[in-house]
C-alpha cells in the first residue's frame, strides 16, 4: 500500500481521537466519586479492545501460516502483534495511573491485572523471540506456535473479572455496573478511532516487511555475484 | 471541571499519546533505515549489471 494512504489513515485516526477528546473533556460531566480522573477510561478501554482485535488477527494469521507456509501470513502476525503490544502497554499504564487515584495503589496482583501483565509479557516475548531466530521459515513456525499459546491467556484476561473477585471493576459496558449511555457512547467512539491508528501502524509495518523481503533477495544477488 | 486529582487525568491521557508517539517514531526510524538499505543494494546491483 502506498505510504500516502497509510499516512492519511493515521491522520484520520488521530483527528478522530482529538475530536473525541473534545467530547470527553468538555461535554461529559465528572464522575461523582472519582472526579475527572475517570476520563482515562476513554483511552484505557478502547486500547484494550483494539489490542484484542489485533491479537485475534495475529492468531488467525499464525494459524494461516501453519496451514499454508506462506510468509505473508507471518508478516501479518508480526505487524498486528507489534501494534497489539503498543496498545496493551497503553492499557496497562493508563490503568495503573487510574488505579493510583481510585484504589490508592499503582498495582495489585489480582486476577485481571496479573493475567493482563502475563498477556503483555507473552506478546512482548513473541517479539523478542523473533529477533533470536535467523532462518525465516523456522522463525515463522516457532512464532506461530508461540502466538497460539499466548492467545490462551486472552479468555482468562477477558473473563477474570467475572470468574474471580478482583480489585479491578467488573464489566462497565454491560450488566449491573454499566456506565451512563453518553459515557458508553464516548468509549465506543474512541475505539474505531484508535483502530484506525492501529491499522496505520499495521499497514506501515507490513510495508516494511515487504521491503525487507526485497532487501533479502537483493542481498542474495549481491552475494551470489 | 472538578479539580480533584486533575493532574492524574492528564498523566493518563498524556501517557497514551506518548506511547503512541514513541511507537510511531520507532516505525518511522525503521522505515528510514530500510529505505536507505534498499537504495544502497539497488545501486550495487545496478552497478554490477552495468560493469558486466
Amino acid at each position: 500500500m502506498r505510504k500516502s494512504i497509510i499516512i492519511l489513515i493515521a491522520l484520520l485516526g488521530v483527528g478522530w481521537v482529538v475530536w473525541n477528546l473534545h467530547t470527553v473533556l468538555l461535554q461529559l460531566p465528572d464522575d461523582a466519586d472519582q472526579g475527572p480522573v475517570y476520563r482515562i477510561m476513554f483511552f484505557h478501554i478502547p486500547a484494550w479492545f483494539s489490542a484484542g482485535i489485533a491479537v485475534f488477527i495475529a492468531l488467525g494469521s499464525s494459524i494461516g501460516y501453519l496451514i499454508t507456509k506462506n510468509l505473508k501470513y507471518d508478516a501479518v502476525a508480526l505487524a498486528t502483534t507489534e501494534a497489539a503490544v503498543a496498545f496493551l502497554t497503553i492499557g496497562l499504564v493508563t490503568g495503573s495511573i487510574w488505579g493510583r487515584i481510585s484504589w490508592g495503589i499503582w498495582w495489585t496482583w489480582d486476577a485481571r491485572l496479573t493475567s493482563a501483565l502475563v498477556c503483555w509479557l507473552l506478546y512482548a516475548g513473541y517479539l523478542v523471540l523473533r529477533t533470536a531466530i535467523e532462518e525465516p521459515s523456522q522463525r515463522a513456525r516457532i512464532s506461530a506456535v508461540l502466538q497460539i499459546f499466548a492467545f490462551a491467556d486472552i479468555p482468562i484476561v477477558w473473563y477474570s473479572i467475572e470468574w474471580f473477585r478482583t480489585q479491578h471493576p467488573g464489566p462497565v459496558l454491560r450488566g449491573s455496573g454499566e456506565m451512563d449511555g453518553a459515557m458508553k457512547a464516548a468509549v465506543y467512539a474512541n475505539w474505531p478511532a484508535l483502530m484506525l491508528v492501529a491499522a496505520a501502524f499495521v499497514l506501515l509495518r507490513l510495508r516494511q516487511e515487504e521491503v525487507k523481503r526485497e532487501i533479502d533477495s537483493l542481498r542474495r544477488i549481491v552475494h551470489a555475484g | 471541571m472538578d479539580q480533584r486529582n486533575i493532574e492524574f487525568m492528564f498523566y493518563g491521557l498524556a501517557s497514551a499519546w506518548v506511547i503512541l508517539g514513541v511507537y510511531a517514531l520507532t516505525l518511522l526510524t525503521r522505515e528510514r533505515k530500510i529505505d536507505a538499505e534498499l537504495k544502497r543494494l539497488r545501486g550495487l546491483v545496478e552497478n554490477r549489471e552495468e560493469t558486466k
